[in-house]
């Protein structure tokens, strides 16, 4: 007898249906990883558990857990399940807990409510699960808020006031995304502990592969609401007997098919070189006549590059390379060292002086929804950079010039007139590139790029990066803490360190023997989904 | 996700269909409406012409022939609160021009600057904030002298703090977005993208503010006339009316019920608009629901 059995669960909002038909089950103690794209109804299946669907939804087929019908029970009988006996772990540890109270509290808070223990206890009993997820009191003290801690760390509490009360099946919805490759690791090695210890079932939900294979006994594949696929990890991804499954492995390990690099135009000059840049911050006042430590967010950074070379900057959240990709886009202004593009100096000029030079370099973001304004047509978006231009085109002109850039990014002339809102994630992510295209640059920078995409989009994605790098010869400055990203595409890699470069090579030498301690930990924390299924299958003997 | 909801736009005919579907919005755009028509009427026609005095009818209650009676020196009620409604209007119309066309700009430049220009200013605006504004307003009718263009200047002044504050919250919050940096890194200077990307998408918090401080604007042109500083007789105001309804309360009490309604009603149904307005534009409310 399993500890949760769907059967059969459709589910539609609206009367848009969502769910058509899901069968899943997991076992006491057993990790079942449920993967898929978005929209494909993942995460609507892990809510329909918990029964926390928006009120519009409607529900057929059977779930029980435990011997409750879930579907058919009452929100008091469903209040006491919750946090009790299944607990839910949310993707953004920034919103998941609430800043106004202690983490202490906010664990105590359902130990206190569902184990009807005084406050005392609950403290106890909060305190020792806060030092299970490793957070141990002396460094954490239960009074700690939420915005005291990092991203990583809230994360933990976040697992602790699931786990608090040992419930039989935890519930976990993306649950690294939001974090580092390093994190990552840490956060799914506590969960595969946890997992262990109390013989918790665990409903891990992703679109990673790579994450899902290394963690989950068995999976599910999920597709536009249905089971694509479902069986053993190891089997089930070795043997990819459904096309659906192939093609996602596939599109996971995709590296686009890469020429030899762009050959550099002799005696050309250096298209960009960094000496020893550094950026401050102000550090928290120490009173109101002192200030305090200034924060070192970039410290001494040398590099330089080609033209039409395509360099990675890989490194953990907050090492500081979005700080120096600002910097490079001359957004902000150094407090020491020398930015050189194109034989000039970026760093005293004014916003007017800098015209030619933007021309020239432009930038790509990683969030295709934040990118746009979104009042404006895809016109007039992707023709912004064109304010650069000496002379300004008219407006037939400027018509066609978008045209050609849309063209170049593989979207159509028709798209012109419409809204960014009417575009999926892609889709708009092409009409960033487009915009960053349409002045012909030299230079690329593009923050995490493919990091909020569909892994078939983000192969898509990569494929025309590949692409305008050879047919345009733009070099590209690519921001990632992604490791595959950055071995598909780039020549060069760039390892940066709490604001410092602690290690530069060619992107397969690095990456296949780090050197620094810091490479070190960012190549055996990447989740690596060739690696994944040879140890799964080798556990198995 | 979330920060786009904020950000995305009903158009159209969404637009229309969420207005007939709030129940806030349309009885207080009607009421807004027919407040505004009135005021248009009474340029063409109203019952009774309001410069005549015609003693013999003094203080007749209403009837047939004077719908809400007359006042002390047999003027129509209806003729002079229709008369008085342009002024009230015009006043707060002009008032809250003169808060969005300095306090706007004010508001955004702050937000564009940053730093010691923005220090400066919002300072100097919690300095107008921390004077009472109808006390103020009455010091400067008193200095300058009593006046329907004094009383808006007065007002008008104490609009601009509230729309900068307004301008700069919602202008501050779009800045560090990622739409604005690839503007900033197409070489838009501030001012540019201001005006191609800031002021469009604050307008809605703006125009809400507006509908809310057209009415408080109304409120404090009643106020000011009541202590005789606003609109001068011979030109009817709502709140002159209530200050000579005053005297004779136990006598007339119609005198000072009709106009008060006038200003009661005119002001719920601009509140009522704003909350409408400020759901509709609003997707994170909308969403909830």
């Amino acid at each position: 007898m399993s500890l949760l059995e769907i059967e059969k669960l459709t589910v539609d909002i609206a009367g848009v249906p969502i769910l058509k038909g899901i069968d899943l089950s997991i076992g006491a103690g057993e990790v079942m990883g449920l993967v898929g794209e978005s929209g494909s109804g993942k995460s609507m299946t892990a809510l329909t558990v918990m029964q926390l669907l928006p009120r519009s939804a409607r529900t057929g087929g059977r779930v029980v857990f435990d011997g409750t019908d879930i579907l058919s029970a009452t929100e008091e009988r469903m209040c006491a399940l919750r946090g009790n006996d299944v607990g839910m772990v949310f993707q953004e540890p920034m919103t998941a807990l609430n800043p106004v109270k202690t983490i202490g509290e906010q664990v105590a808070e359902g130990i206190r409510w569902h184990a009807r223990v005084g406050r005392a206890e609950a403290e106890q009993r909060a305190r020792a699960i806060l030092d299970r997820v490793g957070l141990p009191e002396a460094k954490f003290p239960l009074s700690r808020y939420p915005h005291e801690l990092s991203g990583g760390q809230r994360q933990r509490v976040v697992i602790a006031i699931a786990c608090a009360l040992k419930p039989k099946l935890l519930i976990a919805d993306e649950p690294t995304t939001a974090l580092d490759v390093v994190l990552q690791k840490q956060i799914l090695e506590l969960l595969r502990d946890l997992v262990d210890e109390n013989r918790m079932g665990l409903l891990l939900v992703s679109h990673d592969l790579a994450v899902v294979t290394d963690m989950a006994d068995r999976i599910t594949i999920m597709r536009h609401g249905e089971v694509m696929d479902t069986g053993e990890t190891a089997q089930t991804l070795s043997a990819q007997s459904h096309p659906y499954t192939r093609q996602l492995a596939l599109a996971s390990m995709h590296v686009p098919a890469r020429a030899k690099p762009h050959s550099t135009a002799q005696g050309a000059a250096r298209l960009l070189e960094l000496r020893d840049v550094v950026r401050e911050y102000p550090g928290r006042r120490v009173s109101l006549f002192r200030a305090g430590e200034p924060v070192r967010a970039v410290d001494g950074v040398s590099f330089s590059m080609e033209h039409g070379q395509s360099t990675a900057l890989v490194g953990r959240s907050g090492c500081g390379k979005s700080t120096l990709a600002r910097m490079i886009l001359a957004l902000d202004k150094p407090t020491g060292g020398a930015i050189r593009f194109m034989g000039e100096d970026l760093a005293a000029r004014s916003e007017d002086a800098l015209k030619p030079a933007r021309r020239n370099m432009q930038v790509v973001f990683q969030d295709p929804y934040g990118s746009f304004d979104p009042r404006h047509p895809v016109e007039r978006l992707v023709a912004e950079p064109l304010h650069l231009l000496e002379k300004k085109p008219g407006a037939r002109e400027r018509r066609e010039m978008v045209a050609a850039a849309l063209h170049e990014v593989g979207l159509s002339q028709r798209d012109m007139d419409k809204y960014p809102h009417e575009f999926s994630g892609g889709q708009r992510q092409r009409i960033s590139i487009a915009r960053a295209i349409i002045t012909r640059p030299k230079l690329i920078v593009a923050d995490e790029p493919v990091s909020a995409l569909d892994v078939s989009i983000r192969a898509q994605i990569l494929d025309l990066f590949a692409d305008l790098n050879q047919r345009l010869g733009v070099a590209y400055l690519f921001i990632t803490h992604d490791l595959t990203v950055a071995r598909a595409i780039t020549d060069d890699v760039m390892v940066m360190h709490e604001g410092r470069l602690v290690e530069t090579g060619k992107t397969s030498n690095v990456l296949d023997n780090p050197q620094s301690d810091a490479a070190r930990d960012l190549v055996a924390a990447a989740p690596d989904l060739h690696r994944a299924i040879a140890r799964r299958l080798q556990e198995q003997g | 996700m979330t920060d786009q909801a904020q950000l995305s736009v009903p158009r159209g005919n969404a637009f229309l269909s969420k207005a007939l579907a709030s129940r806030s919005f349309m009885i207080g755009f009607l009421i807004t409406a027919f407040v505004a028509l009135m005021a248009l009427v009474s340029f063409f026609w109203v019952p009774y012409d309001v410069t005549v005095l015609p003693v013999g009818d003094r203080m007749k209650p209403p009837s047939a022939t004077h719908l809400l009676g007359t006042d002390h020196f047999g003027r129509d009620i209806l003729s002079m609160i229709m008369v008085g409604s342009r002024n009230s209007i015009a006043v707060a119309l002009v008032a809250v021009g003169i808060g969005m066309g300095i306090g706007v700009p004010l508001g955004c430049w702050a937000a564009a600057r940053g730093g010691l220009v923005d220090e400066i200013l919002m300072r100097f605006n919690d300095l107008v904030f921390a004077f009472p504004a109808l006390l103020s307003a009455v010091m400067i009718t008193a200095i300058f002298g009593p006046g329907a263009v004094n009383a808006i200047i007065a007002i008008g002044i104490f609009n601009i703090p509230v729309f900068a504050r307004v301008a700069r919250a919602g202008a501050l919050a779009l800045w560090p977005r990622e739409f604005i940096l690839a503007a900033r890194a197409a070489g838009k200077g501030s001012t540019l993208i201001t005006i191609e990307h800031i002021l469009p998408n604050i307008a809605n918090m703006l125009l809400v503010q507006a509908t809310i401080q057209f009415a408080l604007g109304i409120l404090a042109e009643a106020g000011l006339s009541y202590v005789g500083l606003g609109a001068q007789p011979p030109m009817p105001s709502w709140g002159r009316m209530l200050f000579d309804a005053q005297t004779r309360m136990m006598v007339a009490p119609y005198l000072a019920i009709f106009p008060g309604m006038a200003i009661a009603v005119t002001v719920l149904g601009l509140n009522l608009l704003g909350d409408g307005l400020s759901d509709i534009l609003d997707p994170k409310l909308r969403r909830e629901r």
